[in-house]
């Protein structure tokens, strides 16, 4: 068979091609005449104001369509092939779902209409938050989040709030060592002091270091589970416990639930406060970077800090309540993204309880499929026990690159030679050479076995040739980037306007 | 249930034999190490208890959509920081190409240049449009990119006080109270004088030596184009505070840019910006920075660079990511990771198809739309809007009925047609004020319908 290949224009930038003369026809805009002549020209009212100098480079319809075209054949998601990037859960985005939410009612939704108007759509937003209450133990849900990250601030304000409100001064946010880097961001947004956790032998929290950093300062620990390693947590009604005695709460990082959707629950296991990534678990795309949507929800008294607006129902009709006692506020402008909140309500729909239950199954054998499959293979080993994983694994590359000088990023590299996205490398920051991979329910034996004997290859061809390896990649739309030259002070390059500005002789340094 | 194939995932038929290599005989084995309490006997009943196919969920969303009336003939005049825009076919035929939207954020760049390049390129046209160096590859949306702004403004300046002006869009400024809960800021409301600019006597007392920013929207929720900028960021220069600027991109085609009157920071909305309107959201966070280096150091939210490869080629990657959650953890600029960089491809579509002059062009024709509308509506009796004499708009304007304005609106609704935002809806006491916005998506027709409606609605009582 033929290598893979990925397509190599030489495309220029827009601003290399472009000219100011081009633009679309500006509907009605054969009526402008008669109104300039009705209520004036907009120069002579600005003055000051107007602007004189404009410089924007446009490209003909036909231009722009072949240009974008081209950069979208440089391209790679889960259309391409697997991106089984860990934490990132890239399942497979049903078409149906992008087809339906093409609906030019929808777009053509004000934010603000009369909520009478929008009953329908107000109907599956309500729909989804009591399917995501349910899933996750939880009372009530606010969709107004629009990414994880943004839920995980949310979370960290109510636990602030919280305490306040109860006139305890807790500034501790006890957050595991193996967190993602989100965790410990969003905490310190909040204004908490972030305590770490350590890991561990067997992967999860060590319950002992847990217990002594546990105190009246105490607000909260955020954790996910299965953790980032992809281990379950085995301890965690006795972490609950722990930190509810001492007076914190528990906050559900929700990047790591598709393993254990429709089986267990955080609500359950103690956690009172839980966000979730649509744009993972619920099957919306991520579009290279976003838009996502994520959920924040809570149980208890915990519902009554949730961001406003929250959905409520009166006489049959639903209404956006803006009432907030001790809530902490509203977190953005309108309701939430909800574009892909509406795809993560149609794959609910579509799977049901029992499709939820089986992805969550199949992902969770894919991961341990993938690593039996791996058990032989040299170069890699499986740090932390031969435990089950779930929705994810993190191997290291250690022994190869102690070997052979080959790291987890020119395995990333070399993967990425033979068509298949890498996996996320160097994360968790307590595995050396990490690399941490998640399928996903979508990726069938076949393309795991593929995927296997890549990494079986590579540690081979290492062990051969190691400047073979780490001269990869080749076969993408261009060669190893040159980190050094984009992040220098003198070359850093962030838009066009400072490229053009270096060019004229300005010394534009960071 | 058993013969029937998951949605989206491999056959069931393949399991035995994944489980044989795994060494197990049931795939529950593998959960062996949750506690039993914590299993549920069955999976919470969510859906509608089955599997639906393609078929199934069509009729179940046009049920639904059924009960939702959308209103695009003639299109809603409601302001209030969103509005109808035209939605070229050729964004939404990009944003349909599954090698942009099932990426992941390009980590592994030199797989992803196509990505990078439409990013780099909208960075760039941003800043073109903006006269700032620097854009970033987006925020969630306009308002919680101006709550990163004045948190940035903060740790750059080591100061917590932060002055806005009354007229920054109000769920703005209660994203902004949520995002300032962290550190604790005292968060200052700067009033507008009588003719809509801000009051440059109170300001001046306002904008101490301890504030950290002042934020000043232009044009402001009320749609007032202000031409007092420089004297604000003057003001705020001189305090060693930073100025932000609140925009609405599409202005920018006849107003003048943020770079040109000294704003430190420049956040928006890109909704405009071939987007829809989707109810709200998804949106696109605008922001921009000068060329500084505590400015571009502090930046939140991830950046493309162009670069070169090791083989001297030119090619486009992630930089500065030391700034970033993933790598800096607790001390990152944000914890922002996901955030609306298919929304940035639309825009970067829709700002090549326009051009200089098609901007241009466009921006005048809503500029010509939205002073027809406050000209027809000044000259009906029981209405005012905003005359030439007063502080021009953009976009959006106020006009203010000697009745109640609700009951107003409620005969448009009976007649088809979505009026002005109701200011009731944020103030209790302008009962009698809307906040209308006409774009190009209005044809004089509409409007002259709009105008007659609101004729009738006010002489049938």
């Amino acid at each position: 068979m033929d290598k893979w290949r990925q397509a190599r224009w030489p495309e220029p930038l827009v601003h290399e091609i472009g000219t100011p003369e081009t633009g679309f026809v500006v509907p009605f805009s054969h009526e402008d005449e008669e109104l300039e002549r009705l209520v004036g020209r907009p120069e002579e009212r600005l003055r000051g104001m107007l602007r004189e100098e404009l410089k924007l480079p446009g490209l003909t319809e036909v231009e722009a369509a072949r240009h974008f075209t081209r950069l979208a054949e440089m391209s790679y998601g889960v259309d391409n092939g697997p991106v089984p990037l860990g934490s990132c859960t890239m399942k497979f985005n049903p078409k149906v779902s992008e087809q339906l939410v093409r609906d030019e009612r929808l777009r053509w939704l004000h934010p603000l209409q009369d909520e009478g108007t929008v009953q329908g759509l107000l109907k599956m937003l309500k729909l989804l938050e009591t399917w995501l209450a349910e899933l996750t133990g939880m009372d009530r849900c606010s969709l107004q989040t629009p990414a994880g990250a943004a839920g995980e601030l949310a979370g960290a304000l109510m636990i602030k709030k919280y305490h306040i409100d109860r006139g305890e001064k807790r500034d501790e946010m006890l957050i595991p060592d193996s967190a993602h880097g989100t965790n410990p961001a969003s905490a310190a947004m909040a204004g908490f002091r972030v305590v770490k956790i350590p890991t561990a032998e067997d992967g999860t929290v060590d319950l002992k270091a847990l217990k002594a950093a546990v105190g009246p300062r105490t607000a909260g620990i955020m954790l996910t589970n299965p953790n980032t390693l992809g281990i379950f947590e085995h301890s965690i009604l006795e972490i609950a416990d722990t930190v509810h005695a001492a007076g914190g709460l528990l906050y559900y990082d929700g990047a790591n639930l598709n393993g254990i959707m429709g089986i267990t629950r955080p609500g359950d296991m103690g956690f009172d406060i839980v966000h979730l990534n649509i744009h993972k678990t619920f099957a919306a795309p991520h579009g290279g970077g976003g838009p996502g949507a994520g959920v924040v929800c809570a149980k208890g008294t915990l519902v009554d800090y949730l961001p406003r607006p929250l959905l409520e129902e009166r006489e049959g009709r639903l209404y956006w309540d803006y009432s907030c006692e001790r809530c902490i506020g509203r977190v953005r402008a309108f309701y939430g993204n909800i574009v892909p909140l509406l795809k993560g309500f149609l794959y609910i729909a579509s799977m049901g309880p029992w499709g939820l239950r089986e992805a969550a199954l199949q992902s969770t054998l894919n991961t341990n499929y993938f690593l039996a499959l791996m058990r032989k293979v040299e170069g890699y080993e499986l740090p932390y026990g031969r435990q089950p994983r779930k929705h994810e694994a993190v191997l290291s590359a250690k022994p190869l690159a102690r070997e052979t000088g080959v790291t987890a990023g020119d395995v990333a590299k070399a993967l990425l030679d033979r068509g298949l996205h890498a996996p996320t490398i160097y994360f968790p920051l307590i595995v050396e050479e990490a690399l941490m991979i998640e399928f996903t329910e979508s990726e069938s034996k076949r393309s795991i076995e593929a995927y296997a004997q890549a990494l079986k290859e590579i540690a081979e061809a290492a062990k051969r040739s190691p400047e073979e390896v780490k001269a990869a990649p080749r076969n993408t739309a261009v060669a190893r980037i040159d980190d050094v030259y984009a992040n220098h002070p003198r070359t850093v390059t962030p838009t066009y306007r400072v490229y053009e500005r270096r060019i004229r002789g300005e010394r534009l340094v960071l | 249930m058993k013969d029937e194939p998951i949605r989206w995932a491999p056959a069931i038929s393949e399991r035995g034999s994944m489980l044989r290599v795994i060494g197990v005989k049931d795939v529950w084995e593998l959960y062996s190490d949750v506690p039993k309490r914590l299993i549920l006997k069955e999976p919470p009943a969510v859906g509608f208890g089955h599997q639906l196919s393609e078929e199934e969920l069509r009729r179940l969303w046009n049920s639904y959509m059924r009960e939702v009336r959308a209103f695009t003939d003639p299109p809603p005049f409601m302001g209030g920081g969103w509005c109808p825009h035209m939605v070229p076919a050729l964004v939404d035929e990009v944003l349909r190409r599954g090698e942009f939207y099932t990426a992941y954020t390009p980590y592994q760049p030199e797989i992803n240049q196509g990505l990078l390049q439409a990013l780099f390129e909208y960075q760039s046209l941003m800043a073109d449009l903006l006269e700032m160096d620097v854009v970033n590859a987006s925020m969630y949306d306009g308002s919680t990119a101006t709550a990163e702004a004045v948190l940035m403004a903060m740790r750059v300046t080591r100061r917590h006080r932060i002055v806005v002006s009354e007229a920054l869009h109000p769920e703005y400024m209660e994203t902004l109270r949520t995002w300032l809960m962290g550190p604790g800021a005292e968060l200052v409301a700067a009033p507008l004088a009588e003719d809509g600019r801000l009051d440059m006597g109170g300001l001046e007392e306002l904008v101490t030596r301890d504030t950290a920013a002042l934020v000043v929207p232009n044009p402001n929720f009320f749609g007032e184009l202000d031409d007092n900028m420089e004297a604000y960021a003057d003001l705020a220069h001189k305090r060693g505070a930073l100025f932000i600027t609140v925009v609405e991109p599409l202005s920018l085609g006849l107003v003048k840019p943020p770079g040109s009157y000294g704003a430190d920071i420049a956040v928006g909305e890109g909704q405009p910006l071939g987007l829809g309107m989707n109810y709200g959201g998804p949106g696109l966070g605008i922001f921009a920075v000068r060329w500084e280096r505590r400015l571009v150091r502090q930046m939140p939210g991830r950046l493309i660079g162009m670069t070169r490869t090791a083989d001297g080629e030119r090619a486009f990657t992630m930089i500065l990511q030391t700034r970033e959650q993933h790598i800096r953890r607790e001390r990152a600029t944000s914890n922002i990771t996901t955030n609306e960089a298919l929304m940035a491809v639309a825009a970067a579509v829709y700002l090549t198809m326009l051009g200089a002059n098609g901007l241009r062009r466009l921006a005048r024709s809503i500029w010509l739309r939205s002073h027809y509308l406050a000209r027809r509506l000044d000259e009906l009796p029981g209405v005012a809007a905003p005359r030439p004499s007063e502080l021009d708009f953009f976009k959006e304007f106020v006009a203010v009925f000697d009745k109640p304005y609700e009951e107003v609106h409620r005969f448009l609704l009976e007649k088809g047609v979505l009026g002005g935002l109701p200011l009731s809806r944020y103030w209790p006491s302008r009962s009698r004020e809307s906040l209308f916005c006409t774009t190009e998506v209005h044809s004089r027709d509409d409007i002259d319908l709009l105008v007659d409606l609101i004729a009738e609605a006010l002489g049938a009582r």
